[in-house]
């Protein structure tokens, strides 16, 4: 079923106010789950679920936030900045999401804004309207 | 389970859904402090009652191997005061589970009245919270939870206390 980027995203918006007991208005696509909407760990896992039911798919947790998975491994790690290696495996796993911005300084403190919004819609539009 | 505030299941459908009671009453000792002349259950525990009934129906649909802790209160909505003598019956729906937590949906009603809608989610947390270790054994469902559940044999529980002989 084909459904317009506005459409995913008033979606989207409804199940992160469901999810975080956020305002609408504060749903904004730059907003960072985590910064602006005071997401937590099991957040995330609420959101799969409310996204799996909105959306009648399959979300697996590492597609959709696949950069929590790197924060455990020491080669793509060091002194608090990802390495080389660790920017590349970021870009590899993080289609959906502009990293122009945390390139420039890629501490693992700010990878928590690399959840915005506007990656979960880009992801579930990729999904929905590409298979 | 540390302590049980259930009564006990009246119905259990494994992985799908399960329902408790709570009978109320004035010999719990917190109704004569909340409040003096005026007995009300505290909401909260409305709330621990959803979580053992939701908490127990997800530990069970993993067989009891998974450690399951209440991680979050999704809504809880209370419409009507609970006091003493009142018997709540307590709905709860598995949602969604997964290796690493379940969510679930219900409500706590009073005949046919609504009293409550509580959705909560739980966390296996021997999944979750990387890098932490938690006791081998089961700490969260122990022996106790067998007596709620006594009108069911069910895969994971112990076998029900009404197997034994009767003496003589």
């Amino acid at each position: 079923m084909a459904m317009s980027r506005d459409e995913v995203f008033q979606k989207v918006q409804g199940v992160l106010v469901d999810a975080l007991g956020v305002d609408e208005e504060e749903v904004t696509l730059n907003a960072t789950l985590m910064g602006d909407l005071g997401a937590e760990s099991i957040d995330f896992l609420d959101i799969v679920f409310r996204l799996e039911k909105a959306f009648g798919m399959k979300v697996p947790r590492e597609e959709l936030f696949p950069a929590e998975g790197l924060l455990n491994n020491p080669e793509l790690i060091s002194n608090g900045k990802l390495t080389a290696k660790g920017l590349a495996e970021l870009r590899a796993r993080v289609p959906h999401t502009d990293l122009t911005e945390f390139e420039k300084d890629p501490s693992v403190s700010k990878i928590a804004d690399l959840f915005t919004v506007n990656a979960i819609v880009n992801y579930v539009d990729s999904k929905m309207n590409r298979g | 389970m540390r302590w049980i505030w259930i009564d006990k299941f009246t119905e259990f459908e494994s992985g799908r859904q399960a329902v408790a009671v709570k009978n109320v009453t004035l010999a719990e000792e917190h109704l004569h402090d909340h409040f003096p002349g005026f007995p009300v259950l505290p909401e909260c525990l409305m709330i621990e009652a959803m979580a053992q009934t939701a908490g127990i129906l997800v530990g069970e649909a993993g067989n009891f191997q998974e450690k399951v802790v209440l991680a979050k209160i999704g809504k809880a909505v209370f419409f009507d005061y609970v006091t003493p003598g009142d018997t709540l019956r307590i709905e709860a729906k598995l949602g969604t589970i997964a290796p690493e937590a379940a969510s679930t949906t219900g409500r706590i009603t009073r005949g046919d009245q609504i009293i409550a809608e509580v959705d909560l989610m739980f966390s296996h947390i021997d999944h979750n919270l990387a890098g932490k270790k938690f006791p081998e054994e089961n700490f969260v469902f122990t022996g106790a939870i067998t007596s709620l559940l006594r009108d069911f044999a069910l895969g994971g529980a112990e076998a029900d206390s009404r197997g034994r002989e009767s003496p003589g």
